[in-house]
């Protein structure tokens, strides 16, 4: 039996009243809901301190390197489809230094789940503008405020065509928990952006900004419809919508690939003697 | 037999199939049991330029081209630049429409490609058929065989086509059978050896891949390391791997990483310019002591170079890349049938020592044909050293990097009931957690890291040596250039020189005693397809010893043993003057 005790409890780097404890009870709360073992999940993350939840839940874990946490979970996936991959990393990460494996993993549609701690600023490198910090952010780095302007990574996924794509708030961990659940059970790659309080390095997007710009998507709204979402993705302002922005049923890469429909590759037979059956044909 | 030692030149414009006429030939020799050595000189385009395929037709086993043609296919104006290397046997033959030009040595005669094929099999774009056969013809070889594989190439596209071909090939043989009555190049009408296999480098290491049992590839094309890929996608259904074309070869390494980590066998490939990109990832692979098979088919640098000719160039490069300190092997192929043997033992010590080990072949050995009798895939053991759960049932506290004397861990994979698989690129404790402590962890964990390298020392094959085994002069060379200077060296012994060949296919780590030929050698120089003598310079790091006497190649193409030959003499001439003056 699966309980909030089977995760553990460890100590934690993070500064006290960090977004990130909320989240780290989400996904315990998910993992629990799901009836999830823990040796059948792999979380895997890169480098910030969102990167290093995984240490702190009893999991199979790979913190890889900074920006390669989508690499390394495809390849997990690949290998063996009976794990559950979830990645939990920061902005920078993912929507940064990870940009171009994010893109490409949505195309891809490998079935993991990607939570983005997303406090739009660089806290472990101690406060620098991150690639979702908002215009006039003023850091050490940029003084006179941010000039480039932000990613809007929902509507970046829903242009590539992600099958799952959905936000949440870290101060409610019971919507963050739902979200991280439809994420791990939508069969493909689920994108979930959280609205995440830094209480060091971000005074201007504090707890109370988010939690007084986070509403939820109303019980009509309809995540298939790919125009609305875009158009959904794109309010950010004095109202943040939560909720699954967008969601659609294309074919995972596991289903979409063939070649381990019956059995996670890792379960696959080797047998060096079949080659001599190709060596004909270099004759 | 009488010794057979014949260069086949084909020289033309891109797009206009010289590859597809010289695997043709190429394939046509292997069937009598003939060793053929065939490369390409490319331009980097699709379309025109000039490009020559060559293929060395031999009773010898050959693994270098040659410096001279015999045979000289010109089907364009650049053909010109190849006369230089005929000699007065040789034979060339153009069609006027493309290229018509006088030779100063040997023989040269119109054969009328395109007539002949519109007159034989009314279709003019079979004159790539007809300069097939017309080179057969020149050398009396039973066109039976070349009728053969014709009947093979174009069964798909019907009984017409294929035996309009065979009216082609009837056509061009005669032509120049007839044509050539003081013929002094050999005939090969007698032959009845055994069928040969050919094939390329890039499939030698797909078949590497596949026999050792290798189910996933993640590769970004690049040249010249993308035939392996595109082999093994060929195979993708057959033997169920998996090959992902990645967005950049930093996804490729960290995605092959993942796969591996997970449990499958993996690889990726790449050349100079992506394995820079994949430098981060080679790091995480020693700091996570995940198994990885990286190839590595070298091409002129710096950035983009030379993209389709070969070098030497990232001997260093490999060995020496990487943030911070782990070990790694690195296999230099010398021929491509060795190339098979380096990836099934790469794929073997990655397992062994939870280490990337990497082949560095080039596009010498990536793009050129090879003929090999067989491959022997019966001794080859899969030994993936993975707890069974059997194994790990009996473990109480499961630890990823548990500290052992042979700095190898006992290692699990994700997914398995009993112990989880914590991994880190932070250093990490034994249960693969983040720690800090640097009073114990940190160095025991270096140590046990870099223990490894104390067992994959020993895993290392010495080099091969040849030629007189007394010879006080050495000549040393490692990796592609096998062929050339193991001819360079028979050449020169029989010139009156007394050299042997010291020849090194495992780079990486270097064991010191391999090295003790050099306390005996009065002279010993270092042939490499570089600038800087990369070799020369980790025989002085492992050895203490500066070799000075170096032939270094570095124009984009492959050495040939005249050249070694020559500025070999010239070295040894200088290395006697200075001695006579020292003395």
């Amino acid at each position: 039996m699966v309980d909030l005790n089977t995760f553990g409890t460890f100590e934690t780097a993070w500064c006290p009243g960090c977004g990130n404890f909320g989240i780290l009870d989400a996904v315990k709360g998910a993992l629990v809901k799901l009836g999830l073992s823990p040796y059948n999940i792999v979380l895997v993350s890169g480098i910030g301190q969102a990167a290093k939840l995984p240490h702190y839940l009893f999991c199979n874990v790979f913190n890889g390197l900074h920006g390669r946490a989508i690499p390394v979970a495809t390849g997990i996936k690949l290998a063996n489809r009976n794990l559950t991959v979830m990645v939990t990393s920061g902005d920078g990460d993912i929507y940064g230094e990870g940009g171009n494996h994010l893109i490409h993993a949505i195309r891809r549609n490998i079935d993991i789940t990607v939570i983005v701690h997303n406090n739009q600023v660089y806290a472990l490198t101690k406060g620098q503008a991150s690639p979702t910090s908002d215009l006039g952010f003023v850091t050490r780095v940029q003084p006179n405020g941010v000039i480039d302007a932000p990613v809007h990574p929902l509507t970046l996924a829903i242009t590539l065509g992600a099958g799952f794509v959905a936000r949440s708030f870290a101060g409610d961990k019971e919507h963050l928990s739902l979200m991280i659940q439809e994420g791990i059970k939508h069969k493909g790659f689920a994108l979930i952006d959280v609205l995440q309080w830094c209480v060091t390095f971000n005074k201007r997007n504090n707890f109370s900004w988010y939690k007084q710009r986070a509403y939820k998507l109303s019980p009509g709204y309809d995540p298939h419809d790919k125009v609305k979402a875009f158009e959904k993705s794109m309010e950010w302002g004095d109202k943040i919508p939560i909720g699954i922005i967008y969601k659609n049923g294309r074919p995972s890469y596991e289903d979409a690939c063939g070649l381990m429909k019956d059995k996670a590759l890792v379960e696959q037979e080797v047998d060096p003697q079949k080659v001599k059956t190709v060596l004909k044909e270099f004759i | 037999m009488a010794k057979i030692d014949i260069t086949i030149k084909i020289a033309g414009e891109a797009g206009q199939g010289l590859q597809t006429m010289g695997q043709l030939l190429s394939k046509a020799f292997a069937r009598k049991g003939l060793n053929v050595f065939a490369n390409q000189i490319l331009q980097s385009r699709i379309r025109g330029g000039h490009n020559s395929f060559q293929l060395r037709v031999s009773t010898e086993r050959v693994f270098a081209p040659s410096c001279l043609t015999n045979i000289l296919v010109a089907l364009d104006e650049e053909s010109f630049s190849h006369t230089e290397e005929l000699t007065k046997d040789s034979v060339t033959i153009f069609d006027s429409i493309f290229t018509k030009f006088k030779v100063k040595e040997g023989l040269s005669f119109e054969l009328p490609l395109e007539k002949i094929a519109k007159e034989s099999a009314g279709n003019k774009l079979m004159s790539n058929t007809v300069a097939v056969a017309g080179v057969l013809g020149i050398l009396e070889y039973d066109i039976n065989i070349l009728f053969d594989l014709l009947r093979e190439n174009f069964q798909d596209k019907g009984n017409d086509v294929a035996e309009a071909n065979i009216r082609a090939a009837q056509a061009g043989f005669n032509f120049t059978y007839k044509k050539i009555q003081n013929n002094r190049l050999p005939a090969l009408y007698n032959l009845n050896g055994q069928k040969k296999i050919l094939l390329n480098g890039s499939e030698a290491v797909a078949l590497g891949a596949l026999a050792s049992g290798c189910k996933f590839i993640c590769s970004y094309p690049m040249s010249p390391s993308t035939g392996i890929m595109t082999y093994l996608a060929s195979k993708e259904n057959e033997f169920g791997i998996v090959v992902e074309q990645a967005e950049d070869e930093i996804a490729s390494i960290n995605i092959a990483l993942g796969a591996s980590y997970a449990g499958v066998r993996a690889m990726t490939a790449t050349s100079g310019g992506g394995f820079a990109l994949m430098a981060e990832g080679l790091s995480l692979l020693g700091m996570t002591e995940t198994p990885l098979v990286i190839v590595v088919a070298q091409r002129p640098g710096p950035a983009t170079g030379l993209p389709t000719r070969t070098a030497q160039e990232d001997l260093e490069y490999v060995i020496f890349t990487g943030h911070g300190e782990f070990p790694r092997a690195v296999f230099a192929p010398s021929t491509i049938e060795d190339a098979f043997y380096a990836t099934v033992k790469a794929f073997d010590l990655a397992d062994k020592y939870q280490i990337p080990v990497i082949i560095l072949s080039d596009q010498l050995i990536a793009d050129s044909l090879l003929t090999v009798d067989e491959l022997d895939i019966d001794n080859i053991k899969i030994e993936r050293h993975i707890l069974s759960y059997e194994e790990l049932k009996n473990i109480k506290n499961y630890k990823r990097y548990k500290i052992t004397e042979s700095g190898i861990s006992p290692r699990a994979l994700p997914g398995n009931p009993y112990g989880l698989v914590v991994v880190d690129s932070d250093e990490h404790d034994e249960e693969g957690h983040i720690t800090e402590d640097v009073d114990y962890t940190r160095p025991q964990m270096v140590l046990k890291r870099n223990r490894k390298n104390t067992g994959l020392l020993k895993e290392m094959k010495p080099p091969v040596r040849y030629g007189p085994q007394d010879a006080k002069d050495i000549l040393v060379g490692w990796g592609s250039t096998y062929g050339a200077l193991k001819e360079a060296v028979g050449i020169l012994n029989s010139d009156g020189e007394k050299v042997s060949l010291v020849h090194f296919n495992e780079v990486w780590p270097l064991n010191r005693e391999y090295f003790n030929f050099l306390d005996k050698a009065e002279f010993v120089c270092v042939a490499e397809n570089n600038f800087r003598g990369q070799f020369a310079h980790l025989i002085t790091a492992t050895t203490g010893k500066i070799i000075e006497n170096r032939i270094n190649k570095f124009n984009g193409l492959s050495f040939c043993a005249s050249e070694i030959v020559k500025e070999y003499k010239e070295l040894k001439s200088n290395h006697k003057l200075l001695r006579a003056i020292d003395g």
